[in-house]
């Protein structure tokens, strides 16, 4: 079988261990090289550290390693013969929770760390209310230092019961807890023989297995159109071909499509990746299809199947994390950016704001400032082919973008 | 259900494409930018492959240090000739003569520095309002918080404590007049995935790559390619070894490994067993822990 690809997201911050643990990753993997671990040691040394300091390794900008902190998100690879993977390594402090829904964004998983001796802490809500809200359907809690409370399975099943009925509140399925020493190595790559009581797998064992491609939506026929493709060359003269990503469902040769907005019927009678003719598409593939009619279609329009269309939408109900140093200012037109198509953008109203901490609601503070996470009402210029994020990330996600400075000041997700 | 399954390739590729085709979209003059390195080779596949049947609609770019490998150029003019793309060439030489930027002197003198400004000039004198490069996020620690569209302020300078959100695939193309974006379609591949890629789609590269036997010499653990533009100390002999390089940039900067890797697939083997980074060979991120993040803000690649 292939190799796939596996996107997670660890949150954190350097006492969690989240530093070790990637980096333990990383170093049973094989991934760090001599030479970037000879740098590590001579940058530790200097600093006056003892042996090296991983977390030099993860942490790339200047800034971040006079500071000892890590402020972006920074995303690494590694691969086992089973599966390539890449971590986005967010950093785990509340004024960075823009880090971890950026990072968030795209991952299949989320990993949460939890010191065995702290237990629950506000942070562990606020870690996973935003895998929650981000719509990751598999969720790893590694309950972390476990040689700091002498492998004590009761302490472990304490925090795990204490988890359980947190998480009931999200909407998370596929919820796992292992019991690790990332320092140690116990239960990241290696079984521990300290924690016999434990018999599910190990972390990377776990990773390797978990099955994600049920994540993607095959029911929903979504597509796109990112660019018209016309060569205009003698070889190709009256050629039109209709270029995208897969964001929903399979689309086959033969199959009857109808574009959006305008609602024109058609057959797909080719669908090509590269030079290459095949037979269909899904997701996440990127695609070029031919239609039987020449029909107005471009940029920013959608090809569907006929009883399965998205909802056409100028009103929307959204969750948003605002992104911005500058606060939202009531009143300001904004593009909403979604899928290939663009719209002029207010926001309504802001109906309240989470403390994700507590996940209680905020209604009587409505100013909405950086990292804060919000239920609006958005209005748009023109219709948005939206679907619910929980059933499609692709067409249930949307940025807002500030006219003037051009900067992406909000991420926002639908829901229909 | 297993019908639906994309190997890690099949998706890097996929992603790959899909950023292609968002510059294609949502910009006015964009460019790719080609070195002729097996990273920039990968990039123009995968735009031939995002917009087939059609020519690639951005011309190459060429930043040309004058300090080439003469293989690299060969490669790259047939490279144009078959894709019957344009190619633009910005010649670090010529900045040299007109007197806008000083070369450096002494034993590691190199013009890795100074092909930023011939970089810079080039992009103001075409206007490209996004440049397509084949960097990675795994090459190097400032890299690895790369986004894919990198804002890039009018004097071309990256700021990397101020990088804007990218969040799902919404990548956010618009910026002020003068300002430009560097464009990393590759961003989530390694050098693994970059050989693996080459091999799978039977790409051509050039027979640098391949292991041949070279007149080098050996300067501070680095094999470097013997050449005009080398400055040899008196102690430094040069020999002839069995090597290939695992990245290429400029003659002068480019070390060699000793390999009898003379095919892909032993690449391919000598890349999944390597012990060091490619970019361990590079004498340019060698001068300190911070060279590759100096060198992006100022508008490095």
């Amino acid at each position: 079988m292939a190799q796939g690809l596996l996107r997670f997201i660890t949150a954190g911050s350097v006492d969690d261990g989240k530093s070790t643990l990637i980096g333990r990753l990383l170093y049973d993997s094989k991934t760090i090289f001599e030479d970037q671990l000879e740098s590590i040691e001579q940058a530790s040394t200097q600093r006056g550290t003892d042996g090296a300091d991983l977390s030099l390794l993860t942490d790339g900008l200047r800034a971040e390693r006079e500071q000892g902190i890590t402020i972006d998100v920074a995303y690494r690879y590694f691969a086992t013969p089973k599966r390539k993977f890449i971590i986005a390594d967010a950093p785990g402090h509340i004024q960075y929770t823009r880090n971890m829904v950026t990072g968030a964004s795209t991952a299949d998983l989320a990993i949460i760390l939890i010191d065995a001796r702290a237990g629950l802490l506000e942070q562990t809500h606020r870690h996973s209310f935003i895998a929650h809200l981000l719509g990751i359907k598999h969720m790893v809690v590694c309950v972390n230092k476990m040689d700091l409370v002498d492998w004590d399975e009761a302490r472990y099943n304490e925090i795990v019961d204490l988890y359980r009925s947190f998480s009931s509140r999200l909407d998370i399925p596929d919820i796992r807890f292992i019991p690790i020493s990332a320092l140690q190595g116990d239960n990241v790559v290696d079984r521990s023989e300290r924690m016999a009581w434990y018999d599910g797998p190990t972390l990377l064992n776990h990773l390797e297995h978990v099955h994600v491609a049920a994540d993607r939506n095959l029911q929903d026929c979504r597509f796109p159109v990112q660019y018209v493709v016309r060569p205009q060359t003698d070889a190709h003269r009256d050629f039109r071909g209709y270029a995208g990503r897969v964001a929903g469902g399979v689309f086959k040769v033969g199959d009857k499509v109808v574009a959006l907005p305008s609602g024109l019927s058609s057959k797909v009678t080719s669908i090509a990746i590269g030079e290459k003719q095949v037979d269909m598409a899904f997701p996440p593939q990127s695609v070029v299809m031919t239609l039987a009619d020449d029909i107005d279609l471009s940029r920013g329009d959608m090809l569907v199947r006929e009883n399965n269309q998205p909802e056409s939408v100028q009103d929307i109900d959204a969750r948003i994390c605002w992104l911005s140093e500058q606060p939202m200012r009531p009143g300001t037109r904004f593009e909403l950016h979604h899928t290939s198509r663009e719209a002029k953008a207010v926001v309504k109203e802001v109906v309240y704001k989470l403390d994700i901490n507590t996940l209680h609601r905020v209604e009587d503070d409505l100013q909405i400032g950086m990292n804060d996470i919000a239920r609006v009402r958005i209005r748009t210029a023109a219709p948005v082919l939206a679907d619910d994020y929980r059933r499609n990330r692709a067409t249930g996600s949307f940025i807002l973008v500030d006219p003037g400075t051009r900067l992406t000041v909000a991420a926002g997700v639908i829901y229909a | 259900m297993s019908d639906y399954n994309l190997s890690h390739l099949d998706e890097l590729e996929a992603e790959g494409m899909y950023v292609l085709r968002e510059v294609a979209a949502q910009f006015e003059r964009p460019a790719i930018l080609f070195s002729g390195g097996k990273d920039s080779i990968c990039v123009t596949h995968l735009a031939r492959k995002a917009f087939a049947p059609a020519r690639i609609p951005m011309p190459l770019v060429h930043i040309d240090t004058g300090h080439n490998f003469p293989e690299t150029l060969q490669f790259r003019d047939d490279l144009v000739n078959e894709l019957g793309v344009q190619l633009i060439v910005g010649s670090v030489q010529e900045l040299i003569d007109r007197g806008e930027v000083t070369e450096e002197q002494g034993f590691n003198a190199s013009r890795n520095r100074i092909q930023t400004p011939t970089l810079i000039s080039t992009i103001e004198a075409h206007q490209f309002d996004a440049c397509v490069g084949g960097a990675r996020r795994d090459e190097e620690k400032a890299r690895a918080k790369e986004r894919f569209f990198s804002h890039r302020d009018d004097f071309s300078q990256w700021d990397p404590k101020n990088q804007r959100p990218e969040l799902w695939d919404l990548y956010n193309g618009k910026c002020q007049p003068g300002e430009h974006f560097r464009v990393f379609p590759l961003n989530n591949w390694t050098e693994l995935d970059i050989w693996n890629y080459i091999l799978r789609e039977n790409i051509a590269i050039p027979s640098l790559y391949f292991a041949h036997e070279r007149e080098v010499i050996r300067r501070d653990g680095q094999i470097l390619a013997n050449s005009a533009y080398l400055n040899l100390r008196p102690d430094e002999q040069p020999e002839k070894l069995q090597v290939r390089f695992r990245t290429l940039g400029d003659l002068t900067i480019t070390g060699a490994v000793e390999s009898d890797a003379d095919n892909l697939e032993k690449i391919v083997a000598e890349v999944a067993a390597a012990r060091k980074t490619e970019r361990g060979g590079r004498m340019d991120d060698k001068r300190s822990q911070s060279a590759m993040e100096d060198r992006k803000k100022e508008g490095y690649f």
